[in-house]
């Protein structure tokens, strides 16, 4: 094995890296229907097929079950279907173009009438388009949420809700990056793209094929580990092997990146790919919708596991002797590069697994997603110390917070900046984090 | 004669490719990464925000005063600010911090760049054509303020936009850059970096003060960096999703292909570099069966080439063409 040139087990990593991405584009699904348009009780979208989705609603946002809605295609042909007991209709389209959707009034209940009764909306293949409808009034039985504007404390709130999701998610990612720090001394500027890797699998999964979310999940952390395991063993080791610096290998990390980046844009395009496919109102004590309480279940649940397993398993404290010092954990007998391989494992894991609880809460998945977070994944690690796992989980929490809660005060699109200031500010004042220690900084 | 005009189209890009100021400004933002990373070793992946902020910085203080030189002042001047805010909190600490502060702030500036509530002065993500700032500049040229000028293939006007006196200025200022990095670098001061680089204790010891010396590195570097974006928007528009980090990326590539730490490396990575991606363009765009790809995908395959190349680059030669492995920029 050792006198096999290295040069091309690099460029046969490379391949298999691109052909675990190449995924995408072996599920192209055959077009089933002759009309255009199909009405049904969900809607699956791929290569061929668009999902043109809503939910009619009352003024409570209670569905409206039973009314009746046409859909037009830009051909003329045309579908109509009833709203199920959610008020949610699903129409399976196969051609793109601008859709007519009309509500019909005399199918609404006594009570209601419609804001708008006609809509046209864009219709892409491979990608769901809602068309929703607000009526006026309200129906039997509807449940009041309050009206009028909501108040300050309300918003505030519902930013310190959507924060604390946000942080769970960053943490899933931050420990797997502080991880490998930890153990390897790297700065892994491609681990964003595990997260996207994590989101477009999701969809592939769950949207293309049709595969119920929580078998999704699996599948994608099983993948995503898979992808880990291959980068080790096929790219990482063999370096770490031919002794090349850390900062070589730092830019090895963002070629790989720059390079999977453009694999995701050449497969998927520039869109946003949605993991969702059914729309979802919020509710409950944090004002979120369902999936982000079940994402928010998910991540904490897989946080515990991976804090349990650091604290009180062999591996876990063989993964703390190599990250606080390598050699002394050689010599007492730790197969260290065993190790490092494991961490890999977990670590791109739990990327994708944040991959797809991200896509799944956030609207969904596009080429840039990672790469987006990865400026938050990093302020949270050093944040809290890098190399320290606990601390990835504290400062993800706090980016987390803190970039919503900035949003009441500046543009929502300037909520990754708070990220910055934070850094620059913990670097200012403690540069080791929260829970790093001081000897670490050079 | 498809072959003939394959070749004829080829060689045509290649001259323009050579000649094009986008070209220059590469070269000049590379010189600076080299004063950064090649000779003191910091480690700096937001180049291109050194560059958004001067192309910024110079187009909306033209934008308002119409005063070129004054555009250009404001420029560096934010540059530096820029470089010591930066600077300032990471120079002490260990290479990493720098790298994720730099790669975070070049975002942020692209964020801010794009958002909406500045529009009316940024032009958020539709940008600053260059109607609004690059007249002042066409104003100071020798030639007809109108008109197009024709040499062989390429046919360019006099003095407005992407003009022959822009790529007159432009490249005399690569050279001039080429000049000062040469001088910098032989001097004590060059000397002191390349010390930093090599053992940072062993300079300190010797009494100097290492955490001035690298912030001096990184104001100057950044300067390169300013200078570099103004060359750059005045033959287009500002725009900040054009300077991010994929820009940072092929500044990397360009600088360890033709060699870290050596005067002439940027200006050869950066001419290999484009004459490769042109190649690349032109050959994947010409001889691919047609219908297999469509336009958008010959730069998406081509950019995946660029990022494995940097990776192959960085893994086995990463002293570049010119660069000596005794003097690696890399350290541990």
């Amino acid at each position: 094995m050792h006198h096999v040139s290295g040069r091309w087990r690099h460029l046969a990593a490379a391949a298999l890296v691109v052909a675990a991405g190449a995924l995408g584009l072996l599920v192209a699904q055959p077009a089933t229907a002759d009309s255009p348009i199909t009405s049904g009780s969900n809607c699956v979208a791929n290569e061929t097929t668009g999902c043109l989705q809503g939910k009619v609603v009352d003024d409570n946002r209670n569905p409206v079950p039973g009314a009746k809605v046409t859909v037009t295609a830009p051909s003329g042909a045309s579908d109509d279907a009833t709203t199920g007991k959610d008020g949610t209709f699903f129409f399976a389209v196969t051609e793109e173009g601008a859709f007519k959707v009309d509500l019909d009034p005399s199918s609404l209940p006594d009570g209601v009438t419609p804001k708008v009764a006609s809509l046209t909306v864009q219709v892409q293949l491979s990608n769901i388009t809602p068309a929703g409808f607000a009526l006026n009034g309200h129906i039997k039985g509807s449940v009041s949420h309050g009206t009028g504007p909501v108040p300050f404390y309300q918003l505030v709130w519902q930013q310190f809700s959507q924060g604390l999701l946000l942080g769970l998610l960053l943490a899933l990612a931050a420990i797997g990056l502080s991880l490998i720090y930890g153990t390897t001394g790297l700065s892994n500027f491609a681990h964003s793209e595990q997260i996207t890797l994590g989101g477009f699998l999701a969809y592939v999964f769950a949207v293309q094929l049709g595969v119920p979310l929580v078998l999704t999940a699996v599948i994608v952390i099983a993948l995503t580990s898979l992808s880990g395991y291959l980068q080790d063993k096929l790219i990482w080791g063999p370096l770490r092997k031919r002794g090349l610096g850390l900062t070589q290998l730092m830019v090895v990390t963002i070629g790989l990146s720059l390079a999977l980046e453009y694999v995701f844009q050449l497969i998927f395009g520039a869109r946003v790919y949605p993991v969702a496919t059914d729309l979802e109102l919020n509710t409950g004590p944090l004002n979120i919708t369902p999936a982000a309480y079940w994402s928010m279940l998910v991540s904490i649940v897989v946080l515990a596991l991976v804090g349990f397993a650091l604290l009180f398993t062999r591996f876990g404290r063989a993964t703390r002797a190599v990250a606080d010092n390598r050699a002394l954990a050689a010599a007492s007998g730790i197969d260290v590069e065993r190790i490092i391989r494991i961490v890999w494992i977990v670590a791109t894991g739990l990327a994708g697994l944040s991959g797809v609880l991200y896509a799944l809460v956030n609207g969904g998945v596009y080429w840039l997603t990672g790469a987006q977070l990865l400026l938050l994944v990093f302020a949270a690690v050093t944040l809290g110390g890098i190399g320290t796992a606990f601390g990835a989980l504290v400062g993800s929490l706090i980016i987390g917070v803190v970039a919503n809660m900035s949003t009441l005060f500046i543009p929502q699109d300037l909520k990754y900046a708070t990220g910055l200031v934070i850094l620059i500010v913990v670097l200012l004042v403690r540069p080791q984090g929260i829970l790093g220690r001081r000897e670490r900084v050079g | 004669m498809d072959i003939g005009f394959y070749f004829n189209h080829l060689f045509t890009d290649f001259g323009s490719t050579i000649l094009s100021v986008i070209t220059a400004s590469y070269i000049i933002a590379a010189i600076g990464l080299n004063i950064h990373f090649g000779f003191t070793g910091l480690l700096n992946i937001g180049q291109a925000g050194f560059m958004l902020i001067g192309a910024y910085g110079f187009a909306i203080t033209v934008k308002y005063t119409q005063n070129f030189w004054l555009g250009v002042v404001v420029a560096l001047v934010a540059a530096v600010l820029f470089a010591l805010a930066l600077g300032l909190p990471t120079l002490k600490l260990r290479g990493d911090y720098l790298a994720i502060v730099t790669i975070a702030a070049a975002e942020i500036l692209r964020l801010i760049g794009d958002n909406q509530l500045l529009a009316p002065i940024t032009g958020g993500t539709f940008g600053i054509p260059g109607s609004v700032f690059a007249k002042p500049f066409a104003a100071l040229s020798p030639f007809p303020q109108t008109g197009l000028f024709q040499i062989g293939p390429y046919n360019y006007p006099f003095s407005e936009g992407d003009s022959w006196w822009l790529r007159i200025v432009a490249w005399s200022l690569v050279a001039i850059c080429v000049g000062i990095s040469f001088l910098l670098v032989r001097s004590p001061w060059g000397r002191v970096l390349r010390g930093i680089r090599e053992d940072e204790d062993a300079v300190r010891s010797l009494g100097k003060n290492v955490t001035m010396y690298k912030t001096q590195s990184l104001v100057i570097g950044g300067l390169f960096g300013a200078l570099a974006g103004i060359v750059n928007v005045l033959a287009t528009s500002v725009s900040a999703d054009s300077m991010g980090r994929t820009l940072t990326f092929e500044l990397y590539t360009c600088l360890l292909l033709g060699g870290a730490a050596t005067v002439f490396g940027p200006v050869l990575g950066t001419f290999l570099y484009w004459v490769m991606l042109v190649f690349l363009r032109d050959t994947i765009g010409f001889w691919s069966p047609p219908g297999l790809l469509s336009q958008q995908q010959i730069p998406q395959i081509t950019w995946i080439l660029v990022g494995i190349g940097l990776m192959l680059l960085v893994i086995f030669r990463p002293q570049g063409i010119l660069g000596n492995k005794k003097e690696l920029a890399f350290g541990d």
